[in-house]
């Protein structure tokens, strides 16, 4: 039975929800979103792309089945923090190795729970994102409106989860050669290339357009990751100087790259997109896939005519733009999570795609 | 692709009479589908033979044919309708079965309709097992290792190679009808004998058994565009094995990890677009809770029960997507509340469904739970934990359940609840309970009941805060909280800390100086992602209220539904409870409707203003009162249900619109009652009270024989005896004093005459009765199992009138304002009342739909003051219809075993179906077909053993028989009477006379009917009656139990050329 509350997050505008907490009790001034899926609170929990960001889940049951020890997308997870309805303490599933408070403790992430979740969802909707601090019960709210006004959101989340120095994954009987520039790259995404018999050099963020070319890729793919688009400009300049040259895929961050590469613009969204159920619309095939997404900035659309890309996606909810290409440079990306994890697995084909870009480059070359 | 413009006339095809597996549902998903065809602006033609449902109204569909679903039938109305389409997947499996039969047979194609939806080679594949095991062999979907067995020996043979335990399953059944778990050869054998003969195919798969192993499944959905789209998946708290309408649901999964999850979604949506379904679809997975296997168990290529549960889960109208797709539209084309429908709802509560099941009612039935589905009805609760959400389904089962506990189990020893741990039956949840109470581990509960610890964990979870509420010296906050946020009611919780619920009113008054108040949340398929205007809620503890009870200077009603679907309490009732708030809107009043049914109509979200999922008690009521402040509240069309909490609503200070508490508690309390009688000079059957058998000897003595004799507290027809002689006296008093009786014993002079019921409404001044219906069985049987004929056949204008003036009379005298239904009898000339009751009734749609008069509009616009000679029906009797209408009692006692299906004063049927016709004969003969009972023709077979007071009135039927060239056979008694009075017949030994006897000439399938009439209601399982009857059941021989009934049957024969029935258009009369 629980005690007394003793935890709380404070929003900008004063907000106060108190809770108990689990998992690291620091504070800590993140910024403030909430993920609708129902499932993968793991692969969420160790997404780098939401380093500095506290997630709200608005399922509300968390922790049903543990942590396993094979679900991970980061070795070393960088979330914010978590904010959950009901944490259950006492997992159930086979593969469980440990509860979620104790992986959120040991990565020193702070997490509360018997908040209102969805009162919380409602405020980022019609408000939009913003900062919150997650503290004791205790602090007076004059100081943590205080500590909210005074922290800046730092602006090198990209530098501070990707790798150092470039790391292999190798499969038997590789087919192509992928060089992923990490920006915080999901493993799933490693673990998708893999399957298709890719292996895959991954490459710290700012590795120059030079160095990428002496590993000889058949490909080049740009991960996603946290943060602004707009700060990663070496990665923009990369993609400037190799466009043309190696077909090209982008995830997210890296599709908002290539975006920007091209002369096209971003935007920040309201609240963003975050969850495993928004139907997006692939305009060359007139399918509709349901997609995993978590982003917070988006192409704007206008801004893509004339810099030689098309739309090829589209959100069906709200319109924004979920994919675009440069077929002439065979480069393409969409803003959605074709590696789920979480999320629904409709959008693995971008791989094979991929790997027809790569195939056809190949045999381009032989030509 | 935008919807087809080449088709102008749609037939659609509904599932027909409720039964057990196939049951309101299916209302629901024919009118949103209904609706969303004349939505598209097409026409629509709809068939379907019960006359209870809301979308055989007139306002739902342009033309309807309440007739009987069988292959003739539909396809007369093919043939004349000429649709250019019919739409199969939304009349369950009745419905698809119908449209597969007319695409067989030709018909189809004759009539150059087509098949909408999902293909029918498609509904081939999925229903077929063999098909389907190939589908998902070449598909690499794992499916058991099964074989077809159309004979015993195959069956046994197969059985052996695949290796014990094995489950069969009957092709083509209703809920999985007829269907097993075997453990050994012998198990196999009499499963396989029931399951060979259910089948229509005769078909049965024999199959792994899988037991352990969880059970989830997907709703999903696929356009013709081949977009395919997950609703929700749910997880049964019931490992497989349990019939999944039998089992407790959970929605969305609480164990599945993503890759759990996302490898039975992809799987399933593999499997939908291998079929090419084209609309909702539900597939059932079976997963190894200790690895990664998992096996595909089936697939319904139709709406369901499971789709409409996860319609109201989700907020997701599946059936109304489904029929769009069915006219070419594909998902992203098909606008929702707030989004394209080709998005997958995220849920942020936990929804549980719980089953509701008739063992109160037959407490002789087997209450072992496998695959074949039991349960009449469902009920689900929403609430941000799993705890919440159950204990809140536990209270809305209506079952004298508040929590976790079942009370007679508390004194049960503990080595016999870790016995009871390993019967699989409705209360295994509760045995689950009490073990964890004793102390018993999580791990042994695991292990015997396969139940996953995280459920049991919940369970813990419940037990540990009523043990912290019993045993803290003061209730804190937090306690508090928890205790409500676990759906715990102020009276349990009073319970567990004063020893009493009588302290509720402190509990509240505490938990509410803490803050501890419920606030509603709003289920709006999106998890708050967008905004939405979907007014549907439930409630929580939480600290953001999203259900403000705006003034919009609107007079708010508030209608109280009627719960879940049991014996006696059908989806009449939330006919009425629809068809009010429809009148109330139209009247300019905002409608509030609260109820917990997921089946039904009423708790589509587009019906009221808004609605509140929420258990029907006083305290969950008064949550919803306490915030919408409504100007009144309607009880009278929720059935019992309902006008239970008439009485809370008052004391909540609530304006009851129409007949007041009081007045209701007039009609139900007997002295009460005699004295508006009295007042009124309306004669009843002469009765006294007893307490001991000398007294009730005397009385019957005084009154003669026979008599009615029952216990006094308790109501509709519960524990009621007709006695003949003092043996029966003697005995039944035995059974009835088994228990300590606080309350005297009536006994009544049985009136053996003509049942006649009428529904009214009455405003205060004047009566309006739309019609008076005859029963065709006598006084004795519950009139909800008697065949009812409208007009009346047998009544006089003189004692038509006596029963307007006492029914005006009455009504005026309890001061009913609305509905009022009263059973009378024709007894020796003089009209009796038997019973009035204030409020709806089970016949209200059937007579609204007869005679053209909507009652329950009137009823709700009289309760709002107007007067009936304002309206546009008149009063008094309203004029007859020149046709006849049968409305004939269906049962489901294939599904319960052990049950006697003898009829008596207790209500034994699930549904009802109509036929309706020009003459009285012809409108029998469609009901009889409808309700799939077959009449026998020249050359049949008939048994006749009835009992001895039976025995003069059964020659007549017996010589009608004979002359239509019908042979009689007979038991010895029945046998030498009628031989006595020159009725040829031959002689059958009854059971204990030994073979060949009674069971072998019925197992052996020559014999067409069986007239049995019961010596006692309370004839025990190992009477020859009681056996002869149930094997009658299990080999689908139609047996009547009533001499009324079998005269009925009777009076057919004067219809020569029964092919000559047409259907009608009951918007055209």
């Amino acid at each position: 039975m629980a005690g007394e509350m003793n935890r709380k997050i404070v929003l900008e505008d004063g907000a106060e929800y108190p809770g108990w907490g689990f998992g690291a009790t620091c504070d800590r001034v993140c910024e403030l979103v909430f993920n609708t899926s129902m499932v993968g609170y793991q692969e969420i929990v160790s997404d780098p792309s939401y380093t500095d960001q506290m997630v709200v889940m608005t399922y509300p049951l968390m922790g049903n089945y543990g942590m396993t020890d094979e679900d991970y997308e980061t070795r070393i997870p960088t979330l914010g923090g978590l904010v959950v309805r009901d944490y259950c303490d006492t997992p159930s599933n086979f593969r469980s190795a440990k509860t979620l408070g104790e992986v959120l403790e040991e990565y020193q992430i702070p997490g509360i729970y018997g908040v209102d979740t969805r009162a919380i969802a409602r405020s980022i909707r019609d408000l939009g994102t913003r900062k919150v601090l997650i503290c004791d019960i205790s602090m007076p709210k004059k100081w943590a409106l205080d500590i909210l006004r005074r922290t800046e959101m730092p602006r090198d989340q990209v530098a501070r989860v990707s790798c150092q120095k470039p790391w292999y994954a190798r499969t038997a009987n590789p087919k192509y050669h992928v060089v992923a520039v990490d920006c915080g790259m999901k493993l799933n995404i490693v673990r998708s290339f893999k399957a298709r018999g890719c292996n895959v050099t991954v490459v710290p963020w700012n590795t120059s357009a030079q160095a990428i070319e002496r590993l000889h890729p058949d490909g080049i793919f740009l991960s996603n990751g946290p943060g602004d688009p707009e700060d990663a400009v070496p990665v923009i300049q990369a993609v400037r100087t190799l466009r043309g040259k190696y077909p090209m895929f982008g995830i997210c961050l890296g599709h908002q790259i290539i975006g920007l590469a091209y002369g096209a613009k971003t935007q920040k969204l309201k609240f963003g997109h975050r969850g495993g159920n928004h139907p997006v619309k692939d305009l060359t095939t007139g399918r509709v896939e349901i997609t995993s997404q978590n982003h917070s900035y988006a192409v704007v659309p206008d801004s893509v005519e004339g810099t030689g890309l098309e739309i090829t996606h589209i959100n069906l909810l709200d319109n924004t733009v979920e994919g675009i290409a440069c077929p002439r440079d065979r480069v393409f990306s969409v803003q959605y999570h074709p590696e789920s994890a979480p999320g629904p697995q409709d959008s693995g084909y971008l791989f094979d795609r991929f790997l027809d870009a790569m195939k056809e480059a190949k045999s381009h070359a032989k030509a | 692709m935008p919807k087809r413009e080449d088709l102008k006339k749609i037939l659609v095809i509904g599932s027909g009479p409720i039964v057990i597996g196939q049951a309101a549902e299916f209302d629901y998903a024919g009118t949103q589908a209904c609706l969303a065809l004349k939505e598209e602006g097409y026409e629509v033609v709809l068939c379907n033979s019960n006359p209870a449902t809301i979308m055989t109204d007139t306002s739902v569909a342009d033309k309807v044919y309440m007739e009987p679903l069988t292959l003739e039938y539909v396809s007369k109305i093919l043939r004349y309708e000429r649709p250019d389409a019919v739409l199969p997947g939304i009349g369950g499996q009745t419905g698809l079965n119908l449209a597969m039969s007319l695409e067989r047979k030709g018909v189809l194609k004759e009539c150059r309709a087509e098949l909408l939806g999902t293909p029918s080679e498609s509904i081939r594949r999925a229903e077929d097992r063999e098909l389907f095991k190939e589908l998902c062999e070449s598909l690499g979907e794992p499916v058991l290792p099964s074989e077809i067995a159309s004979s015993m020996e195959e069956g046994l043979q197969a059985a052996e190679r695949i290796g014990y335990p094995v489950v069969l399953r009957p092709a083509f059944t209703l809920g999985g009808t007829g269907g097993g778990f075997a453990d050994n050869e012998e198990e196999c054998r009499e499963l396989l004998r029931n399951a060979l003969r259910l089948s229509p195919v005769s078909q049965v798969l024999v199959e792994k058994s899988i037991k352990g192993y969880k059970e989830i499944e997907y709703e999903v959905m696929r356009d013709s565009a081949d977009t395919a789209i997950t609703i929700c998946n749910m997880e049964n708290v019931d490992p497989v094995g349990i019939h999944t309408g039998d089992s407790i649901v959970v929605c969305p999964s609480q164990t599945l990890t993503n890759k759990e999850y996302h490898m039975l979604r992809d799987a399933a949506l593999r499997i939908i677009r291998a079929l090419k379904i084209e609309g909702g679809c539900n597939v059932q997975f079976a997963l190894d809770p200790l690895s990664f296997q998992y096996y595909v168990i089936e697939v319904n290529p139709r709406v369901s029960r499971s789709s409409a549960l996860a319609s109201k889960a989700s907020g997701y109208p599946i059936a109304r997507v489904s029929a769009k797709i069915a006219v070419g539209m594909t998902l992203d084309e098909i606008p929702l509340a707030n989004t394209p429908a080709c998005f997958e709802p995220a849920l942020d509560y936990v929804v549980t469904k719980m089953p509701r099941f008739p063992f109160d009612k037959f407490y002789t039935a087997d209450n072992r739970l496998g695959t074949q589905m039991k349960a009449t009805g469902e009920v689900m609760a929403i609430a941000p934990n799993f705890e919440g959400a159950l204990m809140k389904a536990i209270r809305s089962l209506e079952l004298n359940v508040k929590a976790l506990r079942l009370p007679k189990l508390v004194d049960v020893p503990t080595y016999e609840i870790e016995e009871k741990l390993k019967n699989i039956d409705d209360e295994r949840i509760f045995v689950i309970a009490e073990a964890l109470r004793r102390g018993i581990s999580m791990e042994e509960i695991n292990s015997i009941t396969k139940v996953d610890l995280w459920f049991l964990e919940r369970y813990q979870a419940i037990i540990d805060t009523e043990n912290a509420i019993q045993n803290a010296p003061s209730l804190t906050p937090e306690l508090l909280l928890r205790a409500k946020e676990f759906g715990f009611t102020d009276s349990h919780i009073s319970f567990l800390h004063k020893g009493d619920d009588s302290h509720a009113k402190e509990i509240k008054a505490l938990r509410e100086s803490f803050g501890v108040k419920p606030a509603f949340k709003m289920v709006d398929t999106c998890a708050a992602e967008f905004d939405a205007e979907t007014p549907y809620y439930y409630s929580t503890y939480d600290q953001e209220n999203e259900a403000e009870g705006v003034d919009n200077g609107l007079r708010k009603v508030l209608v109280l539904g009627s719960g879940p679907i049991r014996i006696g309490q059908g989806i009449e009732f939330d006919y009425c409870s629809v068809h009010s708030v429809w009148a109330l809107k139209k009247m300019g009043c905002e409608t509030i409707i609260i109820n917990n049914n997921p089946e039904t109509v009423s708790t589509d979200f587009d019906i009221a203003d808004k609605l509140y999922f929420e258990p029907l008690t006083p305290e969950d009521v008064q949550n919803v009162v306490e915030l919408e402040k409504p100007w009144g509240a309607v009880v009278q069309f929720g059935g019992q249900t309902a006008i239970k909490l008439a009485k809370a609503l008052t004391e909540m200070g609530v304006r009851l619109l129409g007949t007041s508490a009081e007045g209701i508690d007039a009609a139900e309390d007997r002295e009460r009652f005699d004295e508006v009688l009295n007042t009124c000079g309306i004669p009843r059957a002469k009765g006294t009270t007893v307490f001991t058998t000398e007294e009730a000897l005397k009385a019957a003595h005084e009154l003669g024989y026979p008599v009615l004799v029952r216990p006094s507290y308790v109501l509709g027809g519960q524990g009621m005896e007709i006695a003949y002689s003092d043996r029966n006296i003697v005995d039944f008093m035995q059974i009835i004093n088994m228990t300590v009786q606080e309350h005297p014993i009536l006994v009544d002079k049985y009136l053996m005459g003509r049942e006649l019921e009428v529904d009214g409404v009455f405003d205060g001044e004047d009566i309006l009765i739309p019609g008076i219906m005859e029963h065709v069985e006598r006084a004795g049987i519950h009139s909800g199992d008697s065949i009812s004929v409208y007009p009346p056949l047998h009544i006089s204008e003189e004692h038509k009138k006596t029963i307007l003036e006492d029914t005006k009379n009455m009504a005026r005298e309890l001061g009913v304002v609305g509905l009022i239904n009263a059973q009378y009898i024709l007894y020796n000339d003089e009209i009796y009342v038997i019973e009035v009751n204030p409020r709806s009734s089970r016949t209200i749609p059937y007579i609204s739909k007869v005679t053209g008069v909507p009652i329950v509009e009137v009823a709700t616009r009289v309760i709002l003051g107007e007067k009936l000679k304002d309206m546009e029906f008149g009063t008094g009797l309203y004029p007859e219809a020149s046709y006849y209408a049968v409305k004939m009692p269906v049962f489901s006692f294939e599904k319960l075993t052990d049950v006697d299906i003898a009829m008596g004063p207790e209500m034994k049927s699930t549904g009802e179906c109509l036929g309706i016709a020009e003459s009285y004969p012809q409108a029998l003969l469609k009901a009889f077909k409808g309700a799939n009972m077959k009449v026998p023709k020249k050359g049949g077979r008939i048994i006749v053993t009835v009992k001895d007071e039976d025995k003069n009135e059964i020659v007549p039927i017996a010589k009608g028989f004979e002359e239509m060239g019908i042979e009689l056979l007979a038991t010895r008694g029945t046998c030498e009477h009628l031989r006595k009075h020159g009725v040829e017949c031959t002689l059958v030994n009854k059971i204990k006379e030994g073979s060949p006897n009674i069971e072998d000439l019925i197992r052996s399938g020559s014999i067409n009917l069986i007239i049995n009439t019961p010596a006692s209601r309370h004839e025990s399982t190992q009477t020859d009656g009681f056996k002869i009857r149930r094997c009658a059941v299990e080999h689908s021989v139609p047996c009547v139990t009533a001499v009324d009934t079998a005269h009925a049957m009777l009076t057919i024969r004067e219809l020569s050329h029964s092919e000559d029935l047409v259907p009608i258009d009951v918007t055209t009369i």
